[in-house]
């Protein structure tokens, strides 16, 4: 086990804790730079779609794992993201100032939302989400100067050094250093006082506000920070598929990505990581499945719903903490080896609180 | 159309939205949590409905009453196998494990009934009665009667029976309904089987009009902004809030071209955010004021 003196103050915020760190990051992100040299298109699609997950991860995580606002309409600052960066492009912006634009765009659209939606708490928070998701989705269809409607829009390959976007190990670099970008700021954001007033509001409101913290203020910013990354998430995505249509920011895209945050664990970055790998890979995993299944289940389009809602209800009530919390658990037994205890893990279980008082 | 007309096509797609919404309601009274599942429970009950009545072709009456025996039992095994394991843990555990469980039974029925859209005869398809010049059909006619059937039920179960106190009870103070010797746990499955046996009423009520596919549950999503415009608290605020969006989404419809197309499928999620801005007190709400930041 490593145990860590602290001689100096900047150890409590530092970015890496140790070298350690320093080496065994370092040696990820140079084995993701080489990784276009190994691998075959299909896969590296694959990744790119990974990081671009995990970008809107980041996002989502931002909002409910550190500030403790659930979000069920965040496909729709997905699709203001994509929708604002394909119209730019088509307009003859160049990619990285529409890129730019897209993400404010989507920040200022969070502020808007957030300021007069997040001056509510806990259950109505999550329904007035999820109206908004309702009327965005909407929007989309019904907008049709900015958006196609229901015919789509095509989104335009940018060049990019000369060449071509749809290069797949150029677009994968575009993500793979869009990601690196995003969890550099996240980090630095959450080790600011604006993280830190973000995860007092999510420990107890009452003494965020006692110490000074601004709650409705933190809240609206954290809803538009989140917004901001997801739209970059967005704007992303719109290159991935290529051609947008307004269905694809439903519902079940917006679950899919507290999915994502739930399955990774709440309320650390290394989940977002875990989680997008986990929802990305997802659908290939559904499709080696089938061929195990009897035919008559296995050609039900009702299948992946299912397997959906089953996974979430599972990690709620077995692994709240989910796949990064496992990995502290195993981690943390092998440190301890003969003297692990359930106990550090355990939920703590707090009485029924009342709002009707 | 008359004005009246559309007054009363509102009204009876509006108790649909309160039969859900008074689901949503009960469940949120008694432990505090929102069932985001409730439409998907009224789905299964339009499919049981269509199973018993349209292929088994028991009479409607005995087809209905079993249906609701079954969903309502559903609910209650609901509560004590999986519900009531996160209670105590924070509201977001609930939410996401509500939408899960939405997509289960979703991803179920589309698996064992098929894509297909159903329809099974009820004594009311297809009939209508003039009544004044105003034309009336059977289905709206029967939904209104059965949720004011259903309302009046409710009433007497919760103010006469001793169960129904026990369950205002333990809805007031859950301590205090312990100490004083009620389950409140089989209290707590009790009314999650009531919320799931109203959802299965509704689904059956609903399924003349809308045919039976795994679509419908997004009427648990518009059965929200009914719940919020009643108060979320209140048995009566939720059919009042129900019936209201019920109308004016017929409004909206009609007069869709005054206003901008496609107001009309999102009227009542515009509504839920307009009064959960302005008014989150909703129009019934027994509480003294919603907690504001």
């Amino acid at each position: 086990m490593r145990f860590i003196f602290k001689t100096n103050y900047d150890q409590d915020i530092n970015i890496v804790r140790h070298n350690g760190d320093r080496i065994s990051y370092g040696l990820l992100v140079a084995a993701m730079i080489i990784m276009p040299f190994f691998i075959d298109d299909f896969y590296l699609g694959e990744l790119s779609y990974v990081f671009i997950l995990a970008i809107a991860g980041i996002g989502l995580m931002i909002l409910s794992g550190y500030t403790g606002l659930a979000s069920l309409g965040h496909a729709a600052f997905l699709g203001v993201g994509a929708y604002t960066h394909a119209f730019l492009l088509t307009n003859g912006i160049p990619f990285y100032y529409s890129i730019i634009i897209a993400v404010a765009v989507s920040f200022f659209v969070g502020a808007a939302i957030g300021f007069p939606i997040l001056r509510l708490t806990g259950m109505y928070l999550a329904i007035a989400t999820l109206a908004f998701g309702f009327i965005a989705e909407h929007v989309f269809i019904r907008w049709e100067h900015f958006t196609g409607g229901n015919r789509g829009m095509v989104v335009p390959t940018p060049e990019f050094a000369g060449i071509s976007f749809y290069d797949s190990a150029t677009f994968y670099y575009v993500c793979l250093i869009a990601l690196i970008l995003s969890m550099f700021a996240a980090i630095n954001i959450l080790r600011s006082p604006t993280g830190r007033a973000f995860v007092a509001i999510r420990d107890s409101e009452i003494a965020a506000q006692s110490l000074g913290v601004n709650i409705g203020r933190y809240k609206a910013l954290s809803f538009a920070i989140s917004a901001g990354f997801t739209g970059l998430a967005g704007a992303l995505l719109a290159h991935y598929i290529g051609y947008l249509a307004p269905d694809i920011f439903n519902i079940f895209l917006s679950l899919t990505l507290l999915l994502l945050i739930v399955v990774g664990g709440m309320g650390s970055l290394h989940g977002t990581i875990y989680g997008a790998i986990f929802v990305g890979s997802l659908p290939q995993m559904i499709a080696i499945g089938r061929d195990y299944l009897p035919s008559s289940i296995a050609s039900q389009p009702g299948l992946e719903p299912l397997l959906f809602g089953l996974i979430l209800v599972l990690f709620i009530l077995y692994e709240p903490l989910g796949i990064y919390g496992r990995w502290l658990k195993i981690k943390l037994f092998f440190e301890m080896f003969p003297t692990y205890k359930k106990q550090t893990f355990k939920k703590q279980k707090t009485f029924t609180k009342s709002d009707r008082v | 159309m008359s004005l009246i007309q559309l007054l009363i096509d509102g009204i009876a797609s509006g108790c649909i939205y309160g039969l859900v919404a008074l689901g949503f309601v009960l469940i949120y009274k008694a432990t505090e949590t929102i069932n985001f599942a409730q439409g998907d429970i009224l789905m299964l009950g339009a499919f049981v409905a269509f199973s018993l009545i349209g292929v088994f072709e028991l009479p409607y009456i005995l087809g209905f009453l079993l249906t609701v025996l079954i969903i309502g039992s559903f609910g209650f095994a609901l509560d004590t196998v999986v519900i009531r394991q996160v209670i105590g843990q924070p509201p977001f555990a609930t939410v996401m494990l509500t939408i899960g469980l939405g997509f289960v039974f979703r991803g179920f029925a589309s698996i064992f009934w098929g894509t297909d859209i159903y329809s099974f005869a009820t004594p009311f398809s297809g009939k209508i009665t003039e009544f004044n010049g105003l034309i009336i059909s059977y289905v709206n006619l029967s939904i209104i009667i059965g949720t004011i059937v259903l309302m009046t039920a409710l009433y007497l179960f919760f103010t006469l029976s001793k169960i129904g106190v026990a369950m205002r009870a333990s809805s007031e103070n859950q301590l205090a309904a312990y100490y004083m010797g009620i389950p409140v746990k089989l209290i707590f499955s009790l009314i999650w089987a009531i919320s799931a046996g109203v959802a299965a009423v509704a689904g059956v009520l609903l399924a003349p009009i809308t045919l039976v596919d795994t679509s419908i549950s997004l009427i648990g999503l518009k059965a929200f902004a009914a719940a919020v415009l009643g108060g979320f608290g209140s048995i009566p605020g939720a059919i009042v809030g129900g019936i209201i969006i019920g109308v004016v989404e017929q409004l909206c419809g009609t007069y869709e071209n005054y206003l901008f197309e496609g107001i009309r499928e999102i009227s009542a999620y515009l509504v839920l955010l307009l009064v959960l801005i302005i008014y989150p007190r909703g129009l019934f709400s027994d509480k003294a004021e919603v907690k504001k930041v």
